[in-house]
């Protein structure tokens, strides 16, 4: 008997066979070089030579030296293209046509504002860079329809090149929830509908009092997954402006590879890309937590 | 009924409005690519004489055969080695209920989210050590690493679900471990591993930061990669480059088309468990 309970438990810590390889890969590249970031973040070091310490030093430049701050704050900004115009406007397209979501034409749709999620942010990122030119689709649209007025060269002017990367997040993020939320609501009660319909509610109430309350797990994947794209971006960004003009449009993630790779700044990146990665799983967390189904 | 009809309207134009502005920028891309090449055409405007070699044309100037083989041989890389090692860990997480799976579960869980950006630059000087930088292994290695906290999540989630019984009857048959989860649990697992199998492809061709800054020579890095060095070789040039462009997109639309179903089914679940 006690053989067997022995053998028994020898064979649950055999188990750890199982998970040492996928164990490897996970500290040799994500937690060794997550460490590293975080002692490199306390050094002075350009790469090549002796790394002297420095403290929170690199710390306090990240939070006073105005154009690293930017970059933080433009990451927030992008937030608000990248989550929350996608889940609101993904919200009411997913309303309006819930009732047609079993059609040809809705199916044929499915796909098609699927393929910005398929294709690589960069080629988003280079579509965009050509239709927001100066003698772009949309500055044409824009004359056509009376506007001439506004056009510019969207992604090179101080005030609009942040707006308009947004705009490309928005693009790209915007069938994903769409299709993320209209999963969701097919799985609601349609005799809830029925019910409310009976009531005499209108489509506003029915969304206010049925749809929304029961999205609440979805919603939360949707801002979870776009707040962290907004605060992370990179390859948009690299594409469309390089951060530019001047630092307009400058992210987090740009500024690190500038800092590590091309000024030479290993310790200062370093202190941003841990200051990125706190805020990252700071916003994350807690949006992961107040949307969680709490029956599973 | 009549606030129905009309609400079934209002959704189709609405989706009409949609798939055109999804659309609207491909076509941009394929009409400027007709246009002669050098040229500075404006946004949508059918060329009088469409220059169809320009495709050709960006097929040579993006050496397309190179790029294509170098993103199949990372992806044939990076894809069969996480699905078999996140699959056994997943099994042992899930299934086998080993002592501290918790703790393990949880360490993996935090690394969801973590933006690259934050260890790009230790990455670099990894395997700049480990004498694989500017080869293939800088990408192939390190992506490996950075997907497991999903595929071990995502593995994890199928085989909590599979009965206990399952494996009972097979340990009576006197199988070990090793067998039950080979012969019984891999081939069950299939539904599971292809999803994620598409998922991986999708992530590893469209991968950008790691093949910027782990890999110089274009030719070695993956797809997305090598595109971001032709619009810095070719930005100059709008039709070739919409021309290359389009090129380079083409073989993930190809994939994309052909198992569009199992694609979105399994984008949307993987973000739903991410």
């Amino acid at each position: 008997m006690k053989a067997a309970v022995k053998r028994r438990s020898g064979s649950k810590w055999a188990g750890w066979l199982f998970v040492l390889p996928a164990a490897a890969f996970y500290v040799v590249f994500v937690i060794q070089p997550l460490a590293m970031t975080v002692q490199y973040s306390l050094y002075s070091w350009d790469g090549i030579g002796v790394a002297t310490w420095n403290g929170v030093q690199n710390y306090l430049r990240v939070f006073t030296d105005p154009d690293l701050f930017a970059a933080i704050l433009n990451a927030l900004k992008l937030i608000v293209f990248f989550s929350a115009v996608p889940v609101a406007l993904g919200l009411a397209i997913a309303a309006t046509i819930r009732r047609i979501a079993t059609t040809r034409l809705a199916t044929v749709a499915r796909t098609v504002i699927f393929l910005p999620q398929v294709i690589p942010l960069v080629a988003a990122g280079i579509t965009w860079s050509w239709l927001l030119s100066s003698t772009g689709l949309v500055n044409q649209l824009l004359t056509a329809v009376g506007l001439e007025g506004i056009t510019r060269a969207w992604l090179g002017d101080f005030s609009t090149a942040l707006p308009s990367v947004g705009v490309i997040g928005a693009w790209v993020l915007l069938g994903l929830c769409t299709l993320l939320l209209l999963a969701g609501m097919s799985k609601i009660d349609p005799a809830l509908y029925e019910a409310a319909r009976l009531d005499g509610a209108g489509p506003l109430r029915e969304f206010f009092s049925i749809t929304l309350p029961s999205l609440r797990q979805e919603i939360g994947v949707c801002v979870t997954v776009t707040v962290v794209a907004a605060l992370a971006s990179f390859d948009i960004v690299y594409i469309s402006t390089q951060g530019g003009p001047g630092n307009a449009s400058m992210v987090p993630g740009l500024e690190i590879y500038y800092l590590a790779f091309s000024e030479r700044q290993v310790g200062v990146a370093s202190a941003l890309a841990v200051v990125l990665t706190v805020l990252v799983i700071a916003c994350a967390l807690p949006i992961q937590w107040l949307t969680r189904d709490r029956s599973s | 009924m009549k606030t129905a009809r009309r609400e079934a309207l209002t959704g189709r134009v609405l989706l009409l409005v949609l798939m055109a502005a999804t659309l609207m920028p491909f076509v941009s891309l394929f009409v400027t690519a007709l246009h002669p090449s050098g040229s500075y055409p404006l946004g949508l405007e059918w060329p009088d004489d469409p220059q169809w070699g320009n495709f050709a044309a960006a097929f040579t100037a993006a050496r397309m055969t190179e790029l294509l083989k170098s993103s199949v041989l990372i992806v044939l890389g990076v894809v069969p080695i996480s699905l078999v090692v996140a699959t056994m860990a997943g099994f042992a997480i899930g299934h086998l209920r080993i002592p501290g799976r918790r703790f393990v579960f949880v360490a993996f869980v935090l690394g969801l989210t973590l933006p690259f950006e934050g260890i790009i630059t230790p990455l670099y000087y990894l395997v700049r050590d480990m004498g694989v930088l500017n080869t293939r292994w800088a990408i192939i290695l390190p992506l490996i690493g950075l997907f497991m906290p999903f595929s071990v999540f995502w593995m994890r989630a199928h085989f909590v679900n599979m009965p206990e019984e399952l494996s009972e009857s097979a340990r009576i048959d006197g199988a070990g471990t090793w067998q039950l989860f080979w012969k019984v649990h891999v081939p069950l697992a299939a539904p599971a591993t292809s999803s994620l199998a598409i998922l991986l492809f999708l992530w590893t061709w469209n991968q950008f930061l790691l093949a910027i800054v782990l890999v110089d020579d274009p030719l070695q890095r993956t797809m997305s990669g090598a595109l971001g060095a032709f619009q810095g070789q070719w930005g100059t040039d709008i039709p070739l480059l919409c021309a290359g462009s389009l090129l380079i997109l083409t073989p993930t639309l190809l994939v994309f088309l052909i198992f569009q179903r199992r694609f979105v089914t399994a984008l949307l679940q993987g973000s739903l468990k991410g």
